[in-house]
C-alpha cells in the first residue's frame, strides 16, 4: 500500500512523517511529495497543515493542479484522505483567519476563531484535551471515549451538517475535533503528537 | 477539559544532558534521546531541550539529537538555546522539533518573532523570557542570564504576544537552580497580562511547587528539570500528586 503525505510547504510536517513511518514499519510505503502523479497513484492521502488557513490554502493553490488532483482523489474517486489540523480546516467552504479565504469546499461550513469568552480561555488552545466521541468513526477503532489528544489551534471548523462530526472537545464550547464524511477524515488534534493513542489513530487510518 | 501540562526539560551541551545550578556547576547525566524517551513513556506531556552548547563547532550536534528524538518520541518537542535566525528555526523544525523557543534573539531583534510566527505559525514559536527581580519590577536578561537588557519583563511579555508568540516560557533567574519554588508573583502577573499560555520555569524543588505554579502562578504548564532528572520524582508521581490536589492532568 502507498500512502502519500502531501508536501505543499504547509509548515512543519516532520512529525507527521516520523509518526506515519513509525506506524508503517515495512508494511506500508510512505511517500512525501507534491507530485500530482504520485498522489493520483496512492491508495491514501494525508493532508497536513500548520500555520494559518490563508497560508495553507495559498500554498496548496500555488502548486499547479494540486487542488484538482486532490478533488479527483477524494471527491470523484472517493479514496481515503486524512486532514490534520489546518488540513481538516481546509475541507470547509470558507475560513476567516487573517482574511476571508475560500477553502476546498468538501464539507460545507466555515472556520472561525474560537470564542475565548473575553479572555477567559487562552488562545491558542494548546495541550492535551479529551475527545468526546459522537459516532463510530473508523479511525476511532479501539480508541476509548474521553481519550486525551494533543491540540494546538486558535480556529475551529464549524460544519453545517452536524452528522459529519465524529468527535468534539470541550474548550469554551464543544469544539469539533474530528470529522468523517464517507472517505474523508479529519482531526483538529495532532495524532502524530498524541503519544501511543495518536499512533493508534494513524494505524486505524492505514488499516481502512 | 484542557489539562495542565508537565514538561521535563533537559539541558543539552555538546549532545549530552546536563543540568546547572544557577547556570553553573554542570553535571553530566546521560544521553538526551534516551532520557527524552523515558520521559515520554512515563507520561510527560511535552519534552523540552535547552541547548547550552557554547562553542560554535559543536552547535550542529543539537540537530542530530532532535532528529533522533523525534523519531522515538511522539509527544511535542520544544527546542531552544542559541536560536538566532529564521534559518535556525527552520532547521530545528525540519529535524523534527515541534516548537522552537527564542530567547536572546527576540530581545535584540523582535522582528524575528513577527517573521517566524508568520512563516511557521504561532503554534511553533515560544518566546523564552529570563527575568530577574529588581525592586518592584522584573527585568529581562539575555545570554543565559549574563546580560541585563533593562527591559521590563511584563511589558515585554505583552509585546511578544502581540508580535505573534504562541506561548511564553518564563524563567525566574532568581529561582533557577535554587529548588525553593517558582517566582509565583512573576508568573501570575505575566499570566494575567497575556492571553496566550504561560509555561512556568525556574526553581522547582518539590511537587508542591508544581501545584503552586499552576494554582497560584496561573501557569498553563509547568517546566522542571532536576526533580525529574536525578530520579527524585517521576513524571507519573508528579501527575498523581497534582491530580490529588484537584489539578486537571492527563493520566
Amino acid at each position: 500500500m502507498n500512502i502519500t503525505i502531501v508536501d505543499y510547504s504547509s509548515g512543519n510536517i516532520s512529525s507527521v512523517i516520523n509518526s506515519f513511518k513509525e506506524v508503517a514499519k515495512d508494511k506500508v510505503n510512505i511517500e512525501v511529495t507534491s507530485e500530482l502523479n504520485k498522489i493520483k497513484l496512492s491508495d491514501k492521502v494525508v493532508l497536513p497543515g500548520q500555520g494559518s488557513f490563508k497560508s495553507c490554502v495559498g500554498a496548496l493553490k500555488k502548486i499547479k493542479g494540486l487542488e484538482d488532483t486532490l478533488n479527483e482523489f477524494a471527491i470523484n474517486n472517493k479514496k481515503p484522505l486524512l486532514g490534520i489540523c489546518v488540513g481538516l480546516q481546509m475541507f470547509a467552504d470558507i475560513g476567516y483567519e487573517e482574511t476571508e479565504t475560500k477553502g476546498l469546499g468538501w464539507i460545507s461550513g466555515n472556520v472561525s476563531k474560537i470564542n475565548n469568552q473575553n479572555g477567559n480561555y487562552k488562545l491558542p488552545h494548546i495541550g492535551w484535551n479529551q475527545i468526546n466521541i459522537l459516532k463510530d468513526s473508523k479511525i476511532f477503532k479501539d480508541i476509548e471515549n474521553n481519550s486525551h489528544m494533543y491540540f494546538v489551534h486558535s480556529y475551529e471548523f464549524i460544519p453545517k451538517d452536524k452528522n459529519v462530526v465524529s468527535a468534539t472537545t470541550d474548550y469554551s464550547s464543544n469544539i469539533v475535533c474530528s470529522v468523517e464524511k464517507e472517505n474523508i477524515f479529519g482531526t483538529q488534534f495532532h495524532p502524530e503528537k498524541s503519544d501511543k493513542i495518536g499512533l493508534k489513530i494513524i494505524d486505524n487510518f492505514m488499516n481502512l | 477539559m484542557l489539562k495542565n501540562r508537565i514538561i521535563p526539560c533537559l539541558d543539552v551541551k555538546n549532545g549530552r544532558v546536563v543540568k546547572g545550578i544557577n547556570f553553573v556547576d554542570l553535571k553530566d547525566a546521560g544521553d538526551p534521546v534516551e532520557q527524552a524517551k523515558i520521559y515520554s513513556d512515563g507520561g510527560a506531556d511535552e519534552i523540552c531541550f535547552l541547548d547550552i552548547t557554547a562553542s560554535n563547532e559543536n552547535r550542529d550536534i543539537i540537530y542530530d539529537v532532535v532528529e533522533k528524538t523525534s523519531k522515538k518520541c511522539f509527544v511535542p518537542l520544544t527546542v531552544g538555546g542559541g536560536v538566532r535566525s529564521i534559518e535556525d528555526i527552520n532547521k530545528l523544525l525540519n529535524c523534527g522539533a515541534d516548537k522552537v523557543s527564542i530567547n536572546t534573539a527576540a530581545v535584540e531583534n523582535s522582528k524575528i518573532v513577527i517573521d517566524s510566527s508568520k512563516k511557521f505559525g504561532s503554534q511553533c514559536i515560544v518566546v523564552a523570557i529570563d527575568a530577574k527581580k529588581n525592586g518592584d519590577k522584573w527585568e529581562v536578561f539575555t545570554y543565559g542570564g549574563r546580560n541585563n537588557s533593562g527591559i521590563d519583563a511584563l511589558d515585554y511579555a505583552k509585546k511578544m504576544e502581540e508580535y505573534g508568540a504562541g506561548e511564553l516560557l518564563i524563567t525566574s533567574m532568581d529561582r533557577d537552580g535554587t529548588q525553593v519554588g517558582y517566582d509565583i508573583e512573576l508568573m501570575s502577573k505575566i499570566s494575567s497580562k497575556v492571553n496566550i499560555p504561560v509555561i512556568a520555569s525556574g526553581g522547582v524543588g518539590n511537587l508542591d511547587h508544581l501545584v503552586d505554579g499552576i494554582k497560584l502562578g496561573k501557569a498553563s504548564a509547568v517546566l522542571a528539570a532536576s526533580i525529574f532528572h536525578y530520579g527524585k520524582h517521576s513524571v507519573k508521581e508528579a501527575k498523581e500528586y497534582l491530580d490529588s490536589k484537584g489539578i486537571p492532568v492527563r493520566i
